[in-house]
């Protein structure tokens, strides 16, 4: 690190970063929509099947985790499977193996997520842009190769079998129950996420995102910042990994491999980077579709999701929440 | 040590597709600024163009190696032309995403066509039996896989060396304003270049078609390994990568010999954090500007 670099402008891509401002919407409308987002996650699983409720609980905690990094500190993340799985598979093997209560699991397990992320965040954020993408899908491979062979420990192929839902003698068989104690450890997860973004400390990573240059001249040291944004993110996608191995009562493979990462990337994508709640609404739409589509018995879901994908990138890169704020701004740049 | 050298040659078999694969990528990213993650699904399309030409067509797999690589380098040109294109502008992370998206439709693809199960062809006569190395008897395709790498990357060079063709892809890849600065046109390289570095995708799925299990899966579970090559090799710089893909394969052969299973497999990761932290920009890599 030179003092030349220092001095020199940021060099930045052609058109602006990945995604827009921190914009928000007018105190009214946000409280709606609070209020709203909240009947709706009281209500799900009376309205859809409950199993598929809980999916959509967990994915908006990896979504979100996603968001973070990618929207709010420019780094994509395109191995938070690594996360998500190792997280499914502590808070498994604290289940089976000590029954401890869920929540306590979960949060073990997703503590054990955020352990993984120290040395994997400590070299990934050594590189930017699409090299920190690489790193940490490489990562993330590395963990999956782990899992295939630890067969002893994650049973392999086979996965991990028979996950129980202990609380304190309480009858959680039924997922409906399941979702109502979970959803608590969620909204806490989401909150902390939204608390995250809105914090002083939030607003360094966005102005990491934007200018890193400037942000290390200002007297912050931006490695810390996006190790630190990184741990954190690994840790919210953890208690979401947690809760998935609870609810579907096994950990496969498949919460490792890398089409979960690029899903998590789908989903905020779709819902609009750098908005938070969109990743949110990206994954009760994508956890939803697939389940229409397997009760359809359409096995080739990538077919959907890629070309949801392809789409999305070239046409709607704004995602749902983005477009649906840049209606509330009447903002008028269409080149995002 | 006749063990030793064997597994050195078994080495640079292998090496040989992560260097093809890595020259590629490499080529595209000088150019275009993408990475390319579709690349792993058209080297599983050219193993899969294989298998249809010698057992659906009942052709020769000499006549797959030729036309196969030209074919999907073409279709390469399209999907440069109707998507990549329209992206070149944005964050390169857009593009990532795109071939990402791309990469799961074209396994769709292949998985509606062949289910997940595996296909296998034979080497081709008259490659099909040993050859007598001298030491020890090593599959005489196998050694042939490794030679044309050789040859395919040394003409590559030669391409990018030595050619009118090659300086002005050196140039731009380098320093493209002052290319256009010098009424170079730019932007009339780009797409020939993309096909040219999906073809050779293609040409290295054609390649391993005969040495290994041909899966829809195949390209994606390779190309993270390639990714993790080119972030040891440099990505910026051709030489390094086609370097980081020999010495990849060797690391492999050797870990698979004399460690186990789950050091092997993970050993090319643990070289890139290494040189994540001795070279973050990698071993041939120049230095980009970090914050």
């Amino acid at each position: 690190m030179t003092t030349q670099t220092d001095l020199k402008p940021a060099r930045r891509p052609p058109v602006g970063p990945l995604l827009g401002r921190v914009a928000r919407l007018p105190k009214a409308g946000q409280a709606g929509l609070l209020a709203l987002g909240v009947g709706v996650a009281v209500w799900l699983p009376n309205g859809i099947y409950s199993g598929v409720a809980m999916d959509m609980l967990c994915w908006a905690l990896f979504a979100v985790s996603v968001d973070l990094l990618l929207g709010y500190t420019g780094l994509l993340s395109f191995g938070h499977a690594a996360f998500w799985g190792t997280a499914a598979y502590s808070t498994a093997l604290l289940a089976v193996h000590a029954h401890v209560v869920f929540p306590i699991a979960v949060l073990a397990g997703a503590g054990a997520s955020a352990v993984l992320a120290l040395p994997i965040g400590y070299l990934a954020v050594r590189r930017t842009g699409i090299y920190f993408a690489m790193v940490t899908l490489a990562f993330a491979q590395m963990v999956y190769y782990v899992a295939n062979e630890w067969r002893s420990v994650t049973g392999g192929e086979n996965g991990l079998q028979g996950v129980p839902r202990e609380l304190f003698g309480l009858d959680l068989s039924d997922t409906y129950y399941l979702y109502y104690a979970a959803l608590p450890i969620a909204a806490a997860g989401l909150f902390a996420a939204w608390r995250i973004v809105n914090s002083p400390f939030g607003r360094v990573l966005v102005s990491i995102r934007d200018n890193p240059a400037r942000t290390r001249a200002l007297g912050y040291s931006v490695r810390r910042y996006k190790i630190t944004a990184f741990v954190l993110s690994a840790f919210l996608a953890g208690l979401g990994g947690g809760l998935f191995a609870i609810a579907h009562g096994f950990v496969s493979l498949d919460t490792v491999h890398w089409t979960t990462s690029g899903e998590a990337v789908i989903v905020v994508v779709l819902g609009g980077i750098g908005t938070l709640w969109g990743g949110v609404i990206g994954s009760v739409l994508l956890v939803w579709l697939e389940d229409r589509l397997s009760v359809a018995g359409f096995t080739l879901v990538g077919l959907i999701t890629g070309s949801i994908f392809v789409v999305v990138v070239l046409a709607f890169r704004r995602g749902i929440w983005g477009t649906v704020r840049a209606l509330f701004h009447r903002e008028r740049d269409g080149r995002r | 040590m006749v063990d030793f050298i064997r597994f050195t040659v078994n080495g640079l078999v292998g090496g040989s597709f992560y260097a093809l694969l890595a020259l590629g990528l490499a080529v595209i990213f000088g150019m275009l600024r993408v990475v390319n993650f579709a690349h792993g699904a058209f080297y599983m399309l050219g193993a899969f163009g294989a298998y249809m030409f010698v057992n659906e067509f009942g052709l020769d797999f000499w006549l797959a190696l030729a036309v196969v690589p030209v074919a999907l380098g073409l279709v390469g040109i399209v999907i440069e032309r109707a998507f990549v294109h329209r992206l070149t502008r944005l964050d390169p992370l857009y593009n990532f995403l795109l071939t990402f998206g791309l990469t799961l439709i074209l396994q769709d693809v292949v998985k509606a066509r062949y289910t997940v199960s595996s296909v296998t062809i034979p080497p081709p006569y008259p490659l099909a039996a040993d050859a007598n190395l001298g030491l020890f008897h090593f599959p005489a395709y196998r050694v042939f896989v490794f030679v044309f790498a050789v040859a395919v990357c040394a003409g590559v060079w030669w391409l990018l060396a030595r050619t009118r063709i090659g300086m002005v892809v050196r140039a731009s890849t380098e320093r493209p304003e002052l290319t256009r600065a010098f009424g170079i046109d730019v932007s009339r390289w780009v797409t020939p270049v993309f096909g040219f570095g999906i073809g050779l995708a293609a040409l290295s799925g054609v390649l391993a078609a005969p040495t290994r299990a041909i899966s829809p899966l195949m390209g994606a579970d390779l190309i993270i390994v390639v990714f993790a090559v080119v972030v040891i090799g440099g990505l910026g710089s051709i030489f390094g990568s086609v370097l980081a893909g020999f010495a990849i394969g060797l690391i492999q052969a050797w870990g698979e010999a004399y460690a186990p299973a789950i050091v092997s497999q993970v050993l090319v990761f643990l070289v890139m954090a290494g040189v994540l932290l001795w070279r973050p920009s990698g071993l041939f890599g120049r230095e980009e500007q970090m914050a």
